[in-house]
């Protein structure tokens, strides 16, 4: 059985979506996609427990063996991802079922449809991962897309509607970008393998086509992960998504296009190409840096505080795409710690929103006034992940806010580490305007809320608690993000 | 049970406690008893390291490995000793003295108080046992964090601002400079353990030395160097309790603790010495003595002046350490245990002079000694130990300062330190001088009755006097324990 | 799913790998095919970015994806080869798996525009226009 992890990862999500279409609404359904999620979890956990102690694990599909069929390829990098994405999966479910049963709007009689949609968009998220085919990449990714894309559009405000439909335009231009560099490749190499590919490559690596290729994916990964300036999909999407499917796609749609990037860049171009030839690098961190910095500007006069964290959240993929672009072991060690470090603090935040728009039916900032007093439970989660972005010591943030200064600094690039800390202080401008509209501002009056209901809190807390430990036990986020690492760049054991 | 076994304790206890205390939020006793058995529990721990730590003893515990080579790490030596005695000491009464002052106030949130104090103790003790330098990071942001909700406790305008400039200068500070001389430090020299002479010579040289000694110093902004004092007087919003064991005592000490550290066994003093970079940190801390010492004059607030004199204290410890002589950081580090006497009297006189009387201001304090002869008093002898007369403990630290200045041959900076204890009497005794001689303003009765804050809050200030005078006598134990930092 | 003739890139890939790296004249009308495959490419492109009605920006996202298939297509052809069936006659095929691959990729495009036209309908049931500035202005005045 253990054989087949690779496979069951993607094939249990994928039976599970459409089940769920076919039971009754009710408790069941969630039942159903609940167990679904956390079977994903354990597959995730087994095959980072095998990955570490006996290395890659290559799985050919169907029995076809690569480069002729379809491999599943697991190595300490995607294993770490599946992790990440799998938990994150299922901490949301948890929280999921009261958000769809009592504010979104949809019928009861729909209501399975949203853990069909939920679970095929896990599907596609955890494919991309696990997979190490690249034309396989392009069609999970539309499975994790074209789901998304209903996910959110079932928010409750009607611009959920737009922003779904800009971000289904934006989206899908993305993805052709990235089928026309995957064909680009297969026409120079007659391979669609990453390994094979990787082999291949060197000895074309000097044509126009190769280029061609590498531009078209670049572009085409950079809209998916919502690279400035290519982000405009995202604040828009973010903000009216339903409060559960923002928790979960801002922990982890970005995340999974920046491990494609990592992917193609490292493993199927290799760093030499991409940053030796091509210069990635100069590209990369300009507009790594004007990300972080922009973004962070305009979180600060954003009023509403989902749409502030979505702003937030392209400043913290700017973070990443800097940790990758010092093109070192432990700017990437930070990048890929920050993947999972950001999807736990995100997680956090948006799901504590959730808690908050539960109860007072909004998230603007005046409508937060009192909050802190009134939700006192839900607020401490805020405040939890808040330090964590802000990363403060103790706090999962912190970690990869070390190893992005320390790759800074071993870079030589003094400005770079000054210009992280300061935007790091812009975060806590913007965390502090919701801390004190929420504890200093009193409530309107007559304004029957109470806490949020458990069910709500305990996955949020669970993720909040989460920050805490891995800000101090940092085995997982930064010896295996460091393994990951030396794996992608080829280095180490 | 042996130090290594004892010292994670002292951690526990207090968060232990801060539980506690949250749990019982709706009865008052057992809340108070909780903490006050908590303080006395921290007490013993603490005492009980220190005769091993004095014979010489360093027990180490390391907690987690927060990434190869750099794990969090606990590790007693006789400057962390001294300022987690000095912490221990005054928390049980203060503890007694807010209960007093609290209840006698009729404050609001008293519970979220006692837990964010009681995590304000334990950030201290982590602080101060702190074996490598990002374990004192992370307590030192643990410390700013934890006294957010005590500084604004009040919920008020006045309190937010006071809030948002105490977080801004503190988390700023120290994630703007401090985090990064840490990392630049790793990087340089791959450890950031206190090793004894330090770990940095020969690792930076030329002007950088003096840029990463910057980063460190406003880094550290809880030192309160000028231009980063601004929070520490605004942070006087908060209650008398907090300025009096935070604002004089776990948190500026923190901050210049951490100063002597970085510069005893980061830098080391040897090194300092050679490149000569600390010589402009001694006229920043010289100017910060001064021109703290004449604000404190210009403040009509009792609170306010005694957060200026605070400033000013601190520029002592700053100007031993960067002094770079032995007798210079041990009269800083004597200076840390002196002042905290002194000054925790002087705030918890200024907290009960405003639960008795509703006094805040020290124009308003006319005659008040009479009634308070008690409060006055403790006050005249803490001015008095802050000024540095002899019987009093004030006197060897600024013996010691003086020394380490001759040592240097810094003569000017000898006049700065003579300059500034003349200003020391021209602010603090006229407070004891109206309240015993100044005619009351109304009527004046010529028998005023006796009328003194509760006896929580009285018998805890009175001990702390007591305290500064007891110090006086045990400069050569004190002496002893310190001696061995500066030595390799 | 086995994929054959992976080993071995199809003669005419290596005619458009000769074109790219040195332009020769006699080649670019000989791969007109190529030349289809970029104009409708930036048709579609242009019509996403300029057009303000929602439905022709997804018309111009369906060109623009076509536009990938004959890109597909055209690089699994070989000159003279024929279709892929083991009969022991034709020595020369066409590759066969770009057909393949596109095949998914044109159910993707479907249910892409499938899902695009839903929304189109749904916003317009919500806005009661499906102009983008009309849309936008609307959401203006919500803001507000």
């Amino acid at each position: 059985m253990t054989e087949h992890l690779p496979a069951l990862q993607v094939v249990v999500p994928l039976i599970a979506a459409p089940l769920c279409a076919l039971l009754r609404p009710g408790r069941a359904v969630w039942l159903l996609a609940m167990a679904t999620c956390a079977l994903c979890l354990l597959i995730a956990a087994l095959l980072l427990d095998q990955v570490l102690a006996r290395g890659v694990i290559s799985y050919a599909m169907g029995g076809w063996p690569a480069p002729w069929g379809i491999e599943y390829r697991v190595d300490v990098a995607n294993a770490y991802m599946l992790l990440v994405v799998a938990t994150i999966g299922a901490v949301v479910m948890a929280f999921a079922r009261t958000v769809v049963e009592q504010r979104i709007r949809l019928p009861a009689s729909k209501q399975p449809w949203f853990y069909t949609t939920y679970l095929l968009c896990l599907t596609g998220l955890l494919g991309m991962i696990v997979t190490g085919d690249a034309f396989n990449v392009f069609v999970f990714l539309e499975i994790s897309s074209l789901s998304s894309y209903v996910l959110i559009s079932i928010g409750r405000d009607r611009r959920a509607l737009t922003a779904a439909y800009q971000y289904l335009i934006m989206g899908t231009i993305g993805a052709t970008f990235i089928l026309i560099g995957i064909g680009f490749l297969y026409v120079m190499t007659g391979t669609l393998n990453m390994a094979d590919l990787t082999a291949r490559l060197p000895a074309v690596a000097d044509t126009r086509t190769v280029r061609a290729a590498f531009a078209f994916l670049t572009i085409g990964i950079s809209l998916k992960l919502a690279l400035f300036p290519l982000h405009l999909w995202l604040p828009n999407a973010y903000a009216y998504a339903p409060s559960a499917v923002t928790a979960f796609l801002a922990a982890t749609a970005t995340k999974v296009a920046i491990y494609v990037l990592l992917r193609f860049f490292f493993t199927i171009f290799g760093a030499q190409f991409s940053f030796g030839t091509m210069r990635l690098d100069v590209i990369l961190l300009p507009l790594a840096l004007a990300g972080i910095f922009s973004a962070s500007v305009v979180a600060i006069f954003q009023t509403n505080v989902k749409r502030m964290l979505a702003y937030s959240s392209v400043a913290q993929i700017g973070y990443m795409i800097l940790g990758i672009s010092l093109v070192s072991v432990t700017g990437l060690t930070a990048a890929i710690s920050h993947l999972f470090n950001h999807a736990l603090m995100k997680g956090t935040l948006f799901m504590a929103l959730g808690c908050v728009s539960f109860r007072i039916g909004a998230v603007s900032l005046d409508r937060l006034a009192g909050v802190g007093r009134i939700m006192p439970w839900t607020m401490g989660a805020f405040v939890i992940g808040g330090l964590s972005l802000i990363g403060v010591p103790l706090t999962a943030g912190f970690v990869s806010k070390w190893y992005l200064i320390l790759g800074a600094l071993e870079r030589g690039w003094w400005p770079v580490a000054l210009l992280v800390l300061l935007t790091s202080l812009l975060a806590v401008v913007y965390i502090w305007r919701v801390v004190e509209t929420a504890y200093f501002q009193p409530a309107p009056e007559g304004r029957a809320t109470g806490e949020a209901p458990l069910a709500l809190l305990a996955p949020t807390w669970t993720l909040a608690l989460a920050n805490l430990y891995f800000g101090l036990d940092t085995s997982l986020n930064a010896g295996v993000a460091r393994r990951a690492a030396e794996a992608l760049l080829g280095v180490g054991p | 049970m042996n130090s290594e076994t004892i010292l994670p304790l002292a951690l526990f206890i207090p968060l232990a406690s801060a539980c506690f205390i949250a749990l019982n939020d709706g009865r008052p006793d057992w809340r108070e008893g909780a903490t006050l058995l908590g303080s006395l529990l921290l007490l013993g721990v603490v005492l009980s390291l220190l005769p091993a730590v004095a014979a010489g003893a360093r027990p180490t515990v390391d907690l987690l490995e927060f990434a190869p080579g750099l794990p969090l790490r606990l590790s007693v030596e006789p400057l962390g000793m001294t300022f987690a005695a000095v912490a221990a000491l005054l928390w049980p009464l203060n503890s007694l003295y807010s209960i007093g002052y609290m209840r006698g106030n009729q404050e609001q949130h008293q519970t979220r108080f006692y837990v964010c104090f009681a995590i304000a103790i334990a950030s201290a003790i982590g602080i101060a046992f702190a074996g490598n330098l990002l374990t004192l990071f992370i307590f030192y942001e643990a410390l700013t964090l934890s006294t957010y909700p005590l500084v604004t406790h009040k919920g008020t305008e006045e309190a937010k601002q006071a809030g948002r400039l105490y977080l801004g200068i503190l988390i700023g500070t120290s994630i703007g400079f401090l985090l990064l001389a840490i990392v630049w430090t790793w990087a340089v020299a791959g450890t950031l353990e206190f090793a004894p002479g330090g770990i940095l010579a020969g690792k930076v040289d030329g002007p950088l030395v003096n840029v990463l000694l910057a980063l460190y110093m406003f880094g550290i902004g809880k030192a309160a160097l000028m231009p980063f004092h601004r929070w520490l007087p605004a942070a006087m919003v908060a209650p008398t309790p907090v300025s009096a064991l935070l604002h004089a005592v776990a948190v500026v000490k923190a901050g210049v603790f951490s100063v002597l550290k970085v510069i005893v066994y980061i830098f080391g003093i040897d090194f300092l010495k050679d490149t000569g970079a600390s010589n402009w940190l001694m006229w920043v801390a010289a100017l910060t003595v001064l021109l703290a010492s004449f604000v404190a004059l210009t403040k009509d607030n009792l609170k306010a002046r005694l957060a200026y004199s605070t400033v000013s204290q601190l520029g002592y410890v700053v100007l031993g350490a960067a002094l770079a002589t032995s007798m210079g950081v041990i009269g800083g580090s004597m200076q840390i245990v002196m002042h905290a006497f002194g000054k925790i009297t002087l705030f918890f006189c200024a907290g009960a002079i405003y639960t008795a009387a509703h006094k805040t201001e020290v124009s308003q304090l006319d005659g008040l000694g009479r009634a308070m002869p008690f409060t006055f008093g403790a006050f005249l002898i803490g001015a008095l130990s802050i000024i540095g007369l002899p019987p009093l403990g004030g006197s060897w630290s600024k013996w010691y300062l003086l020394v380490g200045a001759a040592d240097a041959e810094q003569w000017a900076l000898m006049a700065v330190l003579l300059l500034s204890s003349l200003l020391n009497v021209a602010y603090l005794l006229p407070v004891p001088a109206r309240g015993f001689f100044a005619a009351a303003p109304a009527g004046g009765a010529a028998q005023i009755p006796i009328r003194e804050a509760p006896l929580a809050c009285v018998v805890p200030l009175c001990l702390t006097a007591l305290g500064c005078l007891w110090l006086f006598f045990q400069a050569d134990s004190l002496y002893a324990l310190l001696a061995p930092i500066t030595v390799r | 799913m086995p994929r054959d003739g992976c080993n071995a890139p199809a003669p005419q890939s290596a005619a458009l790998r000769g074109w790219l790296g040195t332009t020769n004249k006699m080649q670019i009308l000989g791969l007109y095919n190529y030349w289809i495959f970029i104009v409708l490419m930036m048709c579609g492109f242009y019509v996403v970015i300029s057009r303000g009605n929602l439905v022709k920006k997804l018309v111009g996202l369906n060109i623009f994806q076509t536009s990938v298939f004959i890109l597909y297509i055209s690089m699994g052809k070989i000159i003279g080869g024929t279709a892929p069936i083991l009969t022991g006659t034709a020595t020369v095929y066409s590759n066969p798996l770009p057909h393949v691959l596109i095949l998914t990729a044109i159910v993707v495009g479907i249910a892409t525009t499938a899902l695009g036209l839903a929304l189109v309908v749904r916003i317009h049931e919500a806005y009661g226009t499906i102009e983008e500035d009309e849309i936008h202005a609307q959401s203006e005045d919500e803001a507000l």
